[in-house]
């Protein structure tokens, strides 16, 4: 520690840290513009001068490391006409477009203007003008409004991980350009707007279309991957106009994914906004009342072994407990939330979740990547595998990747093979790699969606656990095998026991005339296809897609912005978002719907408030209040009677920006997705 | 006593009265026959709103809901999109005219001199509903007082 003097106040921090930081440790505001926390410094745009004291004149703060005994100096008088006159360059070439900018109202510039300005301008000669650039569908560039502090360029090449934004010419002349015109292939390319000090990379599908200060906010959780990133979800007129990050070190830093910002539109396109029954083979809108009555009467004389639920990836915990509840009620073992079919190991709770927690990736030494592209299953935690691969240095993070080669990784990884024949050679420890793991200190393994959701995917399971016990992965005091999830209601539904009871069957069980009666929850994600024409399909959910079209009765529930939930991230973090606005029509919050629905046919579910249903997750599973983790392994699943097959992992074929109903009703996605389609299909050929 | 038991007997109050009338007869007279006259009104008169247009027909105002942010009444709903030219714009720009208070906020926040409180007062109207102006109505008004308008804030522009 150093101890340093801010304004007369002593404050110690730590050895290298630099000025700013200092002033920050001592409460004092230091305007900057080019400075970022999670980025490098680049000590351009010169707004955070301080004064040190026998220092000849002003330093800039940002890039000035501190020494012990240093006296800081931030409100005098040369203090503060070194940032007017700061200011004052700076506003030479900014335009007065305020009125038009998207950035106005919460913009660096204009607010550090107000406070740190001068009020007028000396200059009456020719402002320069820049050409916009296209970077692609999400980010509107306006780029004479750029001040060059170089933010985007250096999240692009640090935290992103695709360097294509630069800045070229020099002097006045500079302009920040892909170069060759082309859209950032970044799935964090809208974190660009959060972090652009002034109005020049700006949203381009909520252009103009709200102001900050119109919007009312509500804490949420992101949906669209299993990270669980914290957002705030921002509402104008009852209707959500931007999801935004909320700062959480320990999950997404500041981060969020493109997916999760811009599939807002979706929340307003194919909606289903009240009960449909069909009849007579055509669809209806009827009332609530009449497609209960009409569940409970294909209901009656239906055996419980023959009634099923299928949860999809969006689901909240609520309605997850309310479903697993009326079907215990109804004597039904036929749960489940893999749609994608994975298997998983339940016999502890460290076995399907990312062990380590999302901040074990800070201290890993070492990767394995079993069947995942972390790239495009959670972006932001790519971020963060990238932040450790830069930290450590070039050779010092040794990753392996076994599954397919993706070519778009944001750090370099050794391609160790395609499918779990691999694994043999890890197993008993000849493999290169296991050296690797073996002299790392943290060594981790992340095992993906591709390594799950095969038929051997247990002996893979038992394989890749094996091969971390004896490689270190698992150790006293460290746990680095972990389970990346795809799905954000997995984790949760997994913890709430929603998989297949005693004698229960699985999603493809269900399938093919496996049941009668398939209620459910906003799964689009399986081969609907697959549902035998006799079963009886009861639709729950938010978005009229691939499910719905099938369902005899549509039941409309809410999106995640339209209630209240608890969502378990990949990693096993509880999380609780909020409602932002009220579901569209006669839509209702899903667990009101099947507690209502409870009631028709007599197996009143016992909890009529959320806290009373929260109350009854907390029984199945403490997790949910921050207990420990009660065992939800109800027939043994752990084991590995399967044989491993030397079939490849694969990974989804699905886009990026269509893994969700939301995502696939939004236009903004559909235009991502066939934006950023086109390079893959050329590379393929 | 005596002093106004003759005041009372000459109708001093009277007279004096009387003469005060007769004096008035031959002055200007104060009020105005109003729908045929009316008086005259500051450039800084608070009247009926008006959204203004440049010479070329462009309509002025962007979009930036500075007026709506400051009005204390919250009587401005705006909502806005990209033209298709890519501009920004307003899809509706409505003011509820019994919510406003004329305080001429609007026009003070309005950086591009679009909507302005015009001359107008007489407004009133046999429906509440016909009081909920619209951007049609409010550039309709604008159409009409234009040059009146111009002129005003050419007047007040010296001490702006």
């Amino acid at each position: 520690m150093v101890r340093v003097i801010v304004d007369g106040t002593p404050v110690e921090v730590a050895a290298g840290s630099s000025a700013l930081q200092a002033c920050e440790a001592a409460g004092k505001e230091i305007p900057r513009f080019c400075y970022h926390e999670r980025l490098s410094v680049a000590g351009n745009c010169r707004m955070c001068l301080v004064e040190v004291v026998r220092a000849p004149k002003p330093v800039a703060s940002c890039g000035f490391p501190v020494s012990d005994g240093m006296e800081i100096r931030t409100d005098t008088e040369t203090v503060r006409r070194a940032r007017r006159a700061v200011m004052e360059f700076l506003l030479i070439n900014h335009p007065l477009d305020c009125p038009i900018c998207d950035q106005g109202g919460e913009c660096d510039l204009q607010d550090q203007a107000y406070g740190y300005g001068s009020g007028i301008s000396r200059y009456h000669e020719e402002k320069r003008a820049v050409t916009n650039k296209d970077l692609g569908p999400l980010v509107k560039t306006v780029m004479t409004r750029c001040i060059q502090c170089t933010r985007c360029v250096r999240f692009c090449t640090e935290v992103a991980g695709t360097p294509e934004l630069g800045g070229i010419s020099r002097g006045e002349n500079l302009e920040i350009s892909t170069y060759v015109e082309k859209a950032l292939t970044s799935e964090l390319s809208g974190n660009l707007i959060d972090i652009c000090p002034v109005g020049a990379l700006t949203s381009k599908p909520g252009a103009f279309q709200a102001r900050p200060w119109e919007m009312k906010k509500a804490d949420s959780i992101d949906v669209t991957d299993a990270l669980g990133t914290n957002t705030v979800v921002q509402v104008r007129g009852g209707e959500v106009k931007r999801i935004v990050p909320r700062v959480n070190d320990e999950v997404n830093e500041e981060w969020l994914s493109d997916k999760g910002r811009f599939s807002v539109d979706g929340l307003k396109r194919r909606r289903l906004d009240r009960p449909w029954v069909r009849v007579h083979g055509k669809r209806q809108a009827v009332s609530w009342q009449d497609a209960f009555v009409a569940i409970a009467k294909r209901l009656e004389g239906v055996p419980g072994n023959r009634i099923g639920a299928i949860a999809g990836d969006l689901c909240d915990a609520e309605s997850l407990t309310a479903l697993r509840d009326l079907m215990e009620s109804l004597g039904s073992a036929n749960l489940d939330c893999r749609q994608d079919g994975a298997a998983y190991d339940l016999s502890d709770r460290s076995r399907y979740t990312f062990a380590s927690g999302v901040t074990g990736i800070d201290e890993a030494d070492a990767l394995l990547i079993i069947g995942a592209a972390p790239r495009h299953d959670a972006p932001v935690l790519n971020a963060r595998i990238r932040k450790r691969y830069l930290s450590l240095g070039r050779g010092k993070f040794p990753i392996g990747v076994i599954g397919p080669q993706p070519s778009d990784t944001t750090w370099s990884y050794e391609a160790l093979g395609e499918g779990p024949d691999v694994l043999a050679s890890l197993y008993d420890g000849s493999h290169p790699f296991c050296e690797a793991l073996r002299t790392a200190e943290k060594p981790m393994i992340i095992l993906g969606h591709g390594a799950l959701v095969r038929e051997d995917s247990l002996a893979i399971q038992a394989a890749v656990r094996h091969i971390a016990e004896t490689t270190g992965v698992v150790k006293d005091g460290w746990n680095g095998l972990n389970i990346l999830h795809t799905a954000a209601s997995r984790v949760a539904a997994l913890d709430l026991g929603f998989v297949p009871g005693q004698g229960g069957r699985s999603m493809r069980g269900m399938l093919s005339s496996g049941v009668d009666v398939l209620w459910l929850l906003g799964a689009d994600e399986f081969p609907v296809g697959g549902i035998s024409p006799e079963t009886f399909v009861i639709y729950q959910g938010s978005h009229g897609d691939a499910a719905a079209a099938r369902a005899d009765v549509i039941l409309p529930g809410a999106a995640w912005t339209e209630k209240d939930g608890t969502y378990v991230n990949t990693e096993g973090r509880v999380q609780q978002a909020f409602r932002a606005v009220f579901p569209p029509g006669e839509a209702r919050e899903d667990w009101r719907i099947i507690r209502a629905f409870s009631e028709v046919i007599d197996h009143r579910l016992p909890f009529d408030t959320a806290e009373e249903l929260r109350a009854r997750m907390a029984r199945i599973n403490p997790v949910f209040v921050g207990g420990a983790p009660a065992s939800v392994s109800q027939p043994p699943f752990a084991g590995s009677e399967t044989i491993m097959t030397d079939r490849p992992f694969r990974l989804s074929r699905q886009s990026y920006y269509l893994t969700n109903p939301v995502s696939r009703a939004s236009e903004t996605m559909a235009e991502c997705a066939r934006v950023y389609s086109v390079p893959a299909a050329i590379a393929a050929e | 006593m005596a002093g106004i038991d003759l005041k009372a007997f000459l109708l001093k109050e009277i007279a004096s009265g009387m003469a005060s009338t007769f004096r008035m007869m031959f002055r200007p007279k104060a009020t105005l026959n109003y729908p045929y006259e009316k008086g005259p009104l500051s450039p800084r008169f608070r009247g009926e709103h008006a959204l203004r247009r440049y010479p070329n027909g462009e309509e002025r105002c962007i979009a930036c809901k500075l007026c709506e942010a400051t009005c204390p009444a919250e009587a401005i709903t705006i909502e806005s999109e990209p033209r298709d030219d890519g501009s920004r714009r307003t899809t509706r720009y409505d003011i509820d005219m019994t919510k406003c208070i004329y305080c001429g906020l609007c026009e003070e926040a309005c950086p591009v001199d679009a909507i302005v409180e015009g001359p107008n007062y007489e407004f009133a109207t046999e429906t509440r509903e016909e009081l909920m102006y619209s951007k049609e109505k409010l550039l309709e008004n604008g159409d009409r007082w234009e040059a009146v308008l111009a002129r005003r804030l050419e007047l007040d522009a010296p001490y702006r």
